[in-house]
């Protein structure tokens, strides 16, 4: 929703004389999350035309898109599975339904009202889990329509108020939205951040949309109190204009900061809606409770109730692709690292987790794989052009012995680079051999023999001197040597 | 050229003509076009006449005729559409200043099916402003006259519509019916008014006054030409999510069948209010359906009484939010001022007349936070209860006979000062929009000053057919006591 903005001066709070420890130790943040979601539909919510973003102005439009009088709104079906994908996916009770208008006047509102969902919304009582475990609870996932888009020209501000005349464009008026609402189950700003991220997982994840907060097509707002712990919940605000994860993060700790210190001094925070400013990292009043709209809401006379028959709700259920948690979990009991752990968040997060998979059935070491793609395959989409098999053999041989880590890397960037390759030629090209232990030893005997004074210190306790030490060997190996194993040999041998 | 006074006048006499070739459109339309000529000034029915894109299409009607082809079941009648129909580059007013210079680049679905039907729009005819009015003069460009007796009131809102037949400007007309647009003014001039159940007729082009209550429907001279009319207007369209999907029969077919064996209710319970030369002729067309062998059954509805101050409050609140359009950004007037906020304000203080601002601000106080349950809640409530308490009335009787108007036309400026004396003028109309059933005005003699009386006849959803019947009974005996006299 666009906002008209009040040019008033706003005290700030500087955030000196609060710091986080003591934040943590006497207040607690609660956090509720209004994620809108542009529903990757073909047309609108309402009306034929196409829903694209990126489209020279003013040219997805009709009767419906700019409310010209007369014009009826019906309601896509596609855009209603996905919405219900949405619901699904978050764990949702699927109802029947109704519209309504929320009623007010803004110049990109083509009718000024938008018809949204009120009190009987398509998905309600849902969850979403953060990758640690941590639930946080979905109050509801409702349908409703954008509006289109002002840009402001002219004044110092690029808001409505100072500028010399504003632009119009209905492009994105009509374009199927679905808002998620969460609970106020958020604690932190981390747990935020991972809500939203993982929210985009699954929403990219069930095509339901793009979801990039960059181009609009995700937004946030959060609803942010803090209160001590024990007491009442205290009094929210809510911050819109937040377009980053980061920024996100950002702002929701500068309004906590922002609510203790006014508590601190003894003043109340007041209900309202302020506006994260991303250029001086502050929240600023946009609106306060009394200057709110009465929306007006009533029922939408030129729709019908929308009751999806329990097939087609089971239908969209029994679609759901294996959600990112799911799959996290997955890959998680098959190589024994932990599901929140970096490799296999970021592997999942790619979509390369069915590659991996398919590196192990191949008979490839799974968990060297995960670390493998994690590492060199980041330019790689969900489908890597390295057929498995390669990476398969790189792994077997690793396993084997016969390539320590440090040559298994650099064989694996000559697959990637190449877009595959055979492991045991590139290291057998490279004079890449196996090196028995015997070999291993002789070289770190002469490394100690050559620089006693390093060794004397090593075995006083001084780490660094180690360093010196398997530079020594690895020098001595050209690079051949396993950094892992030089050091677990001079460690025996200290001992 | 043919004798125009000699052209036929019903709408199906001049399609049944045309069709087989004795009759040229062209002719037709000439004779409509020559009386417009000759009394439009005095009459003001249209805001716009469309004389030359009449002629053409009246001339290609004829050539598709000489041609062979088929132009449809209204070849070449002509029809007149009430203001606030979008038709495409034809400007479309509400007869309000707001929508100053408008063109729609669309045409409303009825518009579409009409010329697909062979029928010409010779022009859009005047209105109360945004259909909010019973008797015209709430238009932004002056009252229609009552062809009948021009210093009363055609009736309302749809009062050009109504005076276009009535004066035989066209054979037939569109209006539309909200709380009794079609069926008061079809009384006031004594023709045939319809409105058909909600969702019969698509409102895809019809600027919305109230739109859980708008509903389209005709103007005509006969009951015959009524059902010819929504035998082409009817039936769903994927445009307008509340028309309804299942097929349709067609209307013409019944009207033959009579009354015998039908139950005909009387409401014991109605609101007073009707004049006394009204009621009588109530009671004459009680007595006519039960000579033609209906039988006569008293039905009680008691939420009838409370039908108009849920409309009054219902009815602005929907209008309130869909005049929220009308704000100067993307058409109609817009008066300049220093900010949006300000721009907003003197463009619909300008550009909305007195009523219509009336029922806004009514209509916003009605869903406001704080008074949404006591008022625009509780309206929701005994529209509920109208509902329930009609739908059970017509298991006891499948139709129920009312005075259309409790009045025969009224002069100007009786009522222009007191809105609730106005607002009475749709006590016995409002219920059934409230309720979504159908309801039609037949002329039915004459009352007061020689004016014509409209009976109303009411029937349950989608029961156009016996209420057609019905109506054809009440013609047929109007007719034979005409001759009679």
């Amino acid at each position: 929703m666009s906002e008209s903005r009040p040019a008033a001066v706003q005290p700030t709070y500087t955030t000196s004389h609060i710091d986080f420890v003591e934040f943590e130790q006497g207040y607690e943040l609660v956090v509720g999350l209004e994620v809108h979601v542009e529903l990757a539909t073909a047309t609108k919510l309402f009306s034929a035309s196409p829903n694209r973003f990126g489209d020279e102005p003013n040219t997805n439009i009709d009767p419906v898109t700019l409310g010209l009088p007369g014009a009826l709104p019906v309601l896509n079906e596609h855009a209603v599975e996905l919405a219900m994908r949405v619901g699904a996916a978050l764990n949702c009770t699927i109802q029947a339904c109704t519209f309504h208008r929320k009623n007010y006047f803004y110049p990109d509102m083509p009718k000024a009202y938008q018809i949204s969902q009120y009190d009987q919304p398509l998905n309600v009582d849902g969850w979403l889990d953060l990758p640690g475990g941590y639930r946080v609870g979905v109050e509801r996932a409702h349908m409703e329509e954008d509006t289109g888009k002002s840009s402001h020209v002219g004044g110092a501000s690029g808001r409505i108020h100072g500028s010399d005349y504003s632009l119009i464009d209905f492009n994105r008026a009509g374009v199927p939205l679905v808002e998620i609402v969460s609970r106020p189950d958020i604690r932190t700003a981390e747990q935020a951040r991972q809500y939203v991220t993982e929210l985009r997982g699954i929403l990219v994840a069930i095509g339901a949309s793009d979801a990039k907060m960059e181009e609009g097509s995700m937004r946030c707002d959060a609803n942010v109190s803090v209160h001590r712990a024990g007491t009442p919940f205290g009094t929210r605000c809510e911050i819109k204009n937040v377009n980053s994860v980061r920024s996100l993060g950002r702002a929701i700790e500068y309004e906590a900061r922002r609510q203790i210190a006014m508590l601190e001094v003894g003043e109340r925070v007041r209900q309202e809606t302020r506006h994260w400013d991303e250029n001086d990292g502050r929240t600023h009043t946009l609106r306060t409770k009394e200057d709110a709209d009465d929306y007006r809401y009533f029922l939408e006379p030129d729709l019908v109730p929308l009751e999806p028959s329990p097939e087609w709700i089971e239908r969209v259920r029994e679609s759901l692709p294996m959600l990112p948690g799911a799959r996290r979990g997955r890959l998680a009991d098959l190589t024994g690292m932990p599901a929140d752990g970096e490799a296999i968040m970021v592997v999942v997060e790619r979509g390369q987790d069915q590659y991996v998979e398919a590196v192990g059935h191949l008979g490839g070491d799974i968990g060297r794989a995960l670390v493998h793609v994690k590492e060199a395959f980041a330019e790689q989409g969900p489908e890597p052009t390295v057929p498995a098999t390669d990476l398969a053999l790189l792994t077997k041989l690793e396993v084997a012995g016969a390539l320590t880590a440090t040559q298994a890397k650099a064989v694996l960037a000559e697959i990637v680079a190449n877009g595959g390759g055979d492991a045991e030629a590139i290291a057998a090209a490279k004079g890449f051999e196996a090196m028995d232990t015997s070999a291993l030893e002789a070289m770190v005997d002469q490394a100690i023999a050559a620089d006693p004074d390093a060794w004397a210190k090593f075995c006083a306790g001084e780490g660094k001197a180690m360093g010196a030490l398997v530079g020594a060997v690895m020098k001595a190996s050209k690079g051949q040597a396993d950094g892992k194993a030089v050091t677990a040999l001079l460690n025996a041998k200290k001992a | 050229m043919s004798d125009l006074a000699a052209t036929p006048v019903t709408a199906a006499a001049i399609a049944a003509g045309v069709r087989d070739g004795s009759v040229k459109a062209v002719d037709v339309m000439e004779a409509h076009l020559a009386r417009i000529a000759q009394r439009e000034d005095e009459i003001h029915a249209f805001n716009l006449v469309l004389a030359d894109e009449a002629r053409a299409a009246a001339a290609a009607i004829d050539a598709a005729v000489a041609a062979g082809r088929d132009p449809g079941p209204l070849a070449g009648v002509p029809v007149a559409l009430k203001d606030n129909m979008c038709t495409r580059g034809v400007p479309t007013t509400c007869s309000s200043k707001i929508l100053a210079g408008w063109k729609p680049p669309y045409d409303a679905t009825v518009v579409t099916k009409l010329a697909a039907a062979g029928a010409i729009a010779v022009g859009k005819t005047n209105l109360d402003e945004f259909a909010m009015g019973s008797s015209t003069e709430n238009s932004a460009f002056g009252p229609t006259r009552n062809p009948l007796d021009i210093s009363r009131v055609p009736g309302g809102s749809s009062g050009g519509s109504a005076a276009a037949v009535a004066a035989g400007f066209s054979a037939v007309s569109i209006g539309s019916d909200t709380g009794g647009s079609i069926r008061q003014p079809a009384a006031l001039c004594g023709v045939v008014g319809v409105k058909p159940t909600y969702g019969y007729v698509s409102r895809y082009g019809l600027i919305a006054f109230a739109s859980s209550l708008d509903q389209i429907g005709p103007f005509t001279t006969t009951v015959h030409d009524a059902a010819l009319m929504l035998d082409v207007i009817g039936g769903h369209d994927p445009m307008d999510s509340t028309s309804i999907p299942a097929a349709q029969p067609s209307l013409v077919a019944s009207l033959d069948r009579g009354v015998e064996g039908l139950r005909v209710g009387r409401i014991t319970d109605l609101p007073d209010g009707a004049d006394p030369d009204v009621l009588e002729r109530l009671e004459a067309a009680f007595d006519a359906l039960r000579e033609a062998g209906a039988t006569i059954v008293d039905v009680q509805v008691p939420a009838f009484a409370n039908a108009l101050t849920a409309y009054y409050l219902i009815a602005p609140a929907e209008a309130s939010s869909n005049l929220a359009r009308f704000d100067g950004v993307r058409f109609g007037l817009r008066v300049d001022a220093p900010d949006t906020n300000a721009m907003y304000s003197a463009t619909r203080a300008a550009g909305f007349g007195p009523e219509v601002k009336r029922r806004i601000m009514l209509g916003t106080y009605a869903l406001s936070a704080g008074y949404y349950d006591a008022y625009y809640g509780r309206a929701l409530k005994v529209r509920r209860l109208i509902h329930d308490e009609f739908a059970r009335a017509y298991q006891r009787a499948e139709v129920l006979l009312t005075p259309t108007s409790p009045t025969v036309a009224f002069p100007f400026g009786s009522k222009g000062d007191n809105p609730l004396a106005m607002y009475l003028c749709d006590l016995y109309t409002i219920p059934s929009n409230l309720a979504g059933h159908p309801g039609m005005s037949v002329p039915f003699g004459t009352g007061a000053d020689g004016l014509p009386v409209g009976i109303q006849v009411l029937a349950g959803t989608l029961d156009e057919p016996t209420m057609f019947r019905v109506g054809a009974a009440l013609e047929r005996a109007a007719a034979h006591e005409g001759s009679a006299r």
